[in-house]
């Protein structure tokens, strides 16, 4: 099981108050997660990934066991932590400045 | 007689509703709290159908869709609580795709414009500006983007598809002017289905005669110093276009400098700004009743884009232009340095129309008399970027 945080805008968008728990088989990629939050919450496709290019947006950045791996590829391997929802993996919203 | 007005801004969209007597407004909102809706706008056929563009910077664009007046939104294709995924497996979702067309069937598809420094670029997404819903079917809407381009859904949509014959007539030449590339406004011709116009900024106004197929440039008499051939046939900031539904071939532009008026469907323009005190400015609208009353929002300069000297006041034409008199009953006549967007007007078809504002400043005017007086509904909005109004009976 794995334990996802969005970004408030986005927890509204899905219409959930909390955290995302997902059940994915094997390790999970950043692409696992963001497949399965897509078909879970469909009214999430493109807010996370552009549509066409499928890249990450460009004021979103992913955390996980507190390490920025907004660069990584998207078939990053997912720490332990986080495959086994000991810890979250997190989309934070980047603060963008103004 | 009610009247619903739909205000977007940018931290939310508002829903403010009156009598006929349009002295007492409830205000609702504000409905997707923080996101930009650069607009929000009601279906002629079905007023309780309401379409909202809803975007960010960090989440990017979001079709909203609401089937009761305003009082429930769901994206088109995921309702909570209905199937993420449709039957055959596949998921939904995809009511906020905007995907140009490159399909070598429609055509000859482009793939990249004019960039500021006169070489190409790709065409990139950013944003729906403008929802234009049909005339005849509450599930079929326009929307005008930016990077400029037309796009329809015949689903409420559920799903988008470019009307790529647009970008084919000259879309290459097309380069963005400060304010990007955005195609913001579309006008439906209620006496001829297959024709439409539309406006681009930094580009100008086109039309089709045969449903989106072809389109053609229809920019000529317009004059813009600030472009290297001043009278060339792309180019021109067109900032705002409006007709009478009763006469759509008469047609009245405010661009970048200049009031214009056409009285062959765009085929010849000719100026119109007369008397103004500032030939500038974003939006112009028609009298619901009267087709050749106009109103337009004078703003100092390009540069400046506030009232001359702080007065906030809208000039009315009752001849269709040149002849200009001042609206300022009710509105600040000093110390005021709001603007007023390009989508922030609107006219209400009650027997004494009623013409409505926004301003950047967050407030939200009305006038229940054709714009003798003024008065305004809310004071401390978001700055307000767009201003639609349903008459409902």
């Amino acid at each position: 099981m794995i334990r996802i945080v969005l970004p408030q805008h986005l927890r509204t968008l899905a219409h959930i108050t909390s955290e995302v728990q997902l059940n994915v088989e094997g390790p999970a990629t950043l692409q696992i997660i963001f497949d399965e939050l897509e078909i879970h919450f469909p009214m999430l496709k493109g807010t996370i990934r552009d549509h066409v290019t499928q890249q990450r947006r460009p004021y979103l950045r992913f955390f996980a066991c507190g390490k920025d791996i907004s660069h990584e590829p998207f078939d990053f391997l997912l720490p332990e932590e986080v495959n086994s929802g000991e810890k979250p993996f997190m989309i934070i919203g980047a603060i963008a400045g103004g | 007689m009610k009247v619903r007005v739909l205000v977007g801004t940018r931290k939310g969209a508002f829903i403010l509703t009156s009598d006929g007597k349009r002295e007492q407004w409830d205000v609702k909102g504000p409905l997707f709290g923080g996101w930009e809706v650069y607009h929000i706008k009601g279906s002629p056929v079905d007023s309780n159908r309401i379409y909202a563009s809803q975007t960010s910077d960090w989440f990017g664009q979001v079709i909203q869709r609401s089937s009761d007046g305003g009082e429930t939104w769901e994206q088109p294709g995921t309702p909570p609580g209905e199937s993420a995924t449709t039957e055959d497996g596949m998921p939904k979702g995809e009511s906020n795709k905007f995907v140009y067309d490159t399909s070598p069937e429609t055509g000859k598809p482009l793939t990249t414009h004019q960039w500021y420094d006169g070489t190409q670029h790709p065409w990139e997404f950013k944003r729906v500006w403008h929802l234009e819903p049909s005339l005849t079917d509450p599930d079929k809407v326009y929307a005008g983007v930016e990077d400029a381009a037309l796009f329809h859904t015949t689903d409420g949509g559920k799903t988008w598809r470019e009307i790529a014959g647009l970008r084919d007539c000259s879309g290459a030449q097309w380069s963005p002017g400060a304010g990007g590339m955005c195609l913001h406004t579309i006008l439906q011709d209620p006496t001829n289905v297959k024709r439409l116009y539309v406006a681009i900024s930094a580009a100008g106004a086109f039309r089709t005669d045969d449903g989106g197929l072809t389109w053609k440039a229809i920019n000529r008499g317009l004059k813009s110093e600030y472009i290297p051939d001043p009278a060339a046939e792309i180019g021109h900031c067109v900032h705002r276009i409006a007709f009478h539904p009763s006469r759509p071939e008469v047609l009245f532009m405010q661009k970048h400098w200049d009031i214009m008026r056409s009285d062959n469907a765009g085929d010849l323009w000719y100026e119109v700004s007369g008397n103004l005190p500032s030939d500038f400015g974003f939006p112009i609208a028609v009298h619901a009743h009267e087709p050749e009353t106009i109103y337009v929002i004078p703003i100092k300069s390009d540069s400046e884009h506030y009232p001359p000297d702080g007065k906030l006041r809208v000039y009315r034409s009752r001849s269709g232009g040149n002849e200009w008199e001042p609206l300022t009953k009710g509105l600040p006549q000093s110390d005021c340095y709001v603007n007023i967007l390009r989508d922030a007007m609107a006219i209400d078809s009650l027997d004494e129309c009623g013409i409505y504002f926004g301003t950047t400043g967050g407030q939200v005017y009305v006038s229940s008399n054709g714009g003798d007086n003024w008065a305004p509904i809310v004071r401390d909005l978001p700055a307000v970027l767009s201003v639609e109004v349903q008459t409902l009976s």
